[in-house]
């Protein structure tokens, strides 16, 4: 398909003449670091919520109210259960073993306050894809030193994995569709239930 | 477009009672949600600003950010190729299912495979495409078409979807019409498909040149399972939809969810570069479309319709959409950005109707977050199918071509006049033969004995 490929080109650089005008981008938005949102860990708790994921107090706390008692884990999360049976994914789970455990339990990248959003990178803490989206129940450890305040300051912490060709989920809230009707029903296809604990 | 165009197909869509009142209620709904999360970000117009510039930029350097952007994708692993038409990409989908003697592939909802017809020529290929996204689901299950952008089903209420479901994927079982049950009957049918289809089609919200980063944004995972769970992952992507840089994604993820599903942030976004060992399909194919985007980028004033970002936003603010639904635009692309996008896309003597599908209110333009300026290109190219029609000789045409020709020069237009004050001549004889029709209910304005131009030769 090289013909095409000259082909396209082609066209693009017939359709756009000689020396099309190139317009500078104005960014006077809030840009990385330009916004000053007050108490980060207390807003992206609140906007968590809104997207009806359930912020709890501690891993432990949350496994308990939900009766969890087998976990999956992502490989580089350092946890300590007592009474959890933490089943870490190295070598990697097969989906039956995944959809046989009760959840995944990992930690993330960075967290958006003012969408919040959470983001996952792929590295050891925040494991392979599959890992939060096979489980019908996900729980994702947040530092509070991960929370940044807006989608700019997101992007910008996330410039290495992308160069890195790392691959990126962001997560707001669980699943959810408004296809019937424009109502909302949350669990669709990805975890039912979405769990965050935000620790020091 | 169907031989009576937007006029005939809006006046049967506007019949359907049902139909009408679905596409009202969503409409006004996310019109309003939209309006909630616009308004709690006080840079918005600052970001309406950067999002058109961005798109601006990146098509003014189209080429080499293709090629920057294929660069990336095969240092990564991915396969890039180029297709002219709707033909070519279609052919090089089937051949790669073909390759590996794939017999199914699970779809991502997208509306560039829409355009391309894909489903119907992997059927004709031997390749069953199944869409994923339930409202693609409904339409595909349906034999349906889709009728908005962002949420295809729009015209379906629950009642009528629960008696497809139960005619179709949840044959025998007892059915109510809540949503979340639906829901759950789709999930349960998906389920197996996800987990065992070894190939998957997607399209592309962006592609990110300098890094060579696909972006998908959806709602409901069916997307991250498509993407994540196959073996072998083909995405289709417009050559406009390509970002120059990754820090353009800082503006668009913001722009495209609070416009699109009046969301802070949609639920899943998903991004990937190429293939990743141990974590995502082992092949990657990327297309990269043509399909009559040059020719939409050609014209310098109707090329902005190629800055879409495809939220719906103009959808859901028209008051000509929100009464014919989506239907009656007979396109992929409904709706005022579909009015400007398909007759460019297809060619204006296919779609000669569609600019006319509007008041031209502006409501478009003030929520579009890339600033498409709609109601102007829907002007400029109402004046191009009126020149491009040269071969009207019905008397209108002829005659305003007359006068066009009369106006145009000064000698000719005071010839034109002396003339008409001797009773003969174009501007004269306007109310006599087929054009008599128009001083039927109106007077001419009586030709005066001196024009202002000879009295003031004379002065």
């Amino acid at each position: 398909m090289t013909d095409a490929r000259a082909a396209v080109l082609g066209r693009i650089r017939a359709a756009l003449g000689p020396a099309p005008a190139v317009p500078e981008i104005p960014r006077e938005y809030r840009g990385p670091g330009m916004d000053d949102a007050g108490d980060l860990p207390d807003r992206f708790i609140a906007r968590v919520s809104d997207y009806r994921a359930t912020v709890q107090e501690s891993v432990a706390a949350a496994l308990a109210a939900r009766g969890f008692a087998r976990i999956a884990c992502a490989p580089g999360l350092d946890l300590d259960l007592p009474g959890v049976e933490l089943v870490r994914d190295d070598p990697p789970l097969s989906a039956d073993a995944l959809l046989a455990l009760d959840g995944i339990v990992t930690g993330c990248a960075v967290a958006v306050a003012e969408t919040g959003t959470l983001v996952l990178d792929a590295s050891p803490p925040c494991g392979r894809r599959a890992l939060t989206l096979i489980p019908d129940y996900h729980l994702c450890v947040v530092r509070a030193d991960q929370i940044v305040a807006g989608v700019p300051d997101a992007i910008a912490s996330l410039d290495a994995a992308a160069r890195a060709g790392r691959p990126i989920t962001m997560i707001s809230g669980p699943s959810a569709t408004s296809d019937i009707e424009l109502e909302r029903v949350e669990g669709v296809h990805g975890p039912r239930t979405l769990d965050v604990v935000v620790v020091a | 477009m169907s031989r009576g165009g937007f006029p005939a197909a809006a006046r049967a869509a506007l019949g359907d009672t049902q139909m009408r009142r679905n596409v009202g209620a969503a409409t006004r709904t996310i019109r309003a949600k939209r309006a909630g999360v616009v308004s709690e970000l006080k840079d918005w117009e600052a970001l309406r600003d950067a999002g058109a510039a961005i798109k601006a930029r990146a098509l003014a350097t189209l080429p080499e950010q293709l090629e920057r952007l294929e660069a990336a994708v095969s240092a990564a692993g991915g396969v890039v190729h180029w297709a002219r038409d709707a033909a070519e990409a279609n052919a090089i989908v089937a051949g790669v299912a073909h390759a590996h003697d794939f017999r199914e592939a699970i779809k991502v909802k997208s509306l560039a495979t829409d355009e391309i017809g894909l489903n119907a020529a992997l059927a004709h290929a031997g390749v069953e495409a199944i869409e994923t996204d339930l409202a693609e689901l409904i339409v595909q299950l349906a034999g349906d078409r889709p009728s908005h952008i962002l949420v295809p089903a729009i015209h379906r209420n629950r009642e009528e979807i629960r008696a497809l479901f139960a005619r179709t994927i949840a044959a025998g079982e007892k059915l109510s019409s809540d949503p979340p049950a639906l829901a759950e009957a789709a999930r349960r049918h998906l389920r197996a498909k996800f987990l065992s289809v070894p190939m998957a089609i997607s399209g592309a919200n962006f592609g990110v040149a300098e890094t060579g980063t696909i972006c998908v944004v959806e709602s409901e995972g069916n997307g991250r399972f498509c993407i994540t769970v196959p073996e072998v992952l083909v995405t289709v992507m417009g050559i406009e939809k390509v970002l120059a840089q990754w820090r353009d994604l800082e503006v668009m993820l913001q722009l495209l969810p609070r416009s699109s599903t009046g969301e802070r942030m949609n639920p899943y976004t998903s991004l990937w570069t190429g293939v990743r060992s141990g974590d995502g399909p082992k092949e990657f194919h990327l297309v990269l479309l043509d399909n009559g985007r040059t020719d939409v980028l050609a014209d310098e004033i109707g090329r902005q319709a190629l800055h879409c970002i495809r939220c719906s936003a103009c959808l859901n603010a028209c008051p000509v959409y929100s009464r014919t639904g989506g239907h009656a635009y007979e396109s992929v692309y409904p709706g005022p950005i579909g009015a400007i996008l398909t007759p460019q896309l297809r060619g204006l003597d296919d779609a000669p109707t569609l600019p006319w599908a509007s008041s031209l209110c502006g409501a478009c333009y003030e929520v579009c977050p890339v600033k498409i300026d709609i109601p102007s290109v829907l002007v400029h190219l109402r004046g191009r199918v009126v020149r491009e029609e040269t071969s009207r000789l019905d008397p209108e045409a002829v005659a305003m071509r007359t006068v066009g020709r009369i106006f145009a020069s000064q000698t000719r237009y005071e010839r034109a006049q002396r003339l008409a004050r001797a009773g003969r001549g174009p501007l004269a004889r306007l109310p006599v033969g087929p054009l008599r029709g128009w001083t039927a209910m109106r007077d001419l304005p009586e030709v005066p004995a001196q024009s202002f131009r000879d009295w003031w030769r004379t002065r």
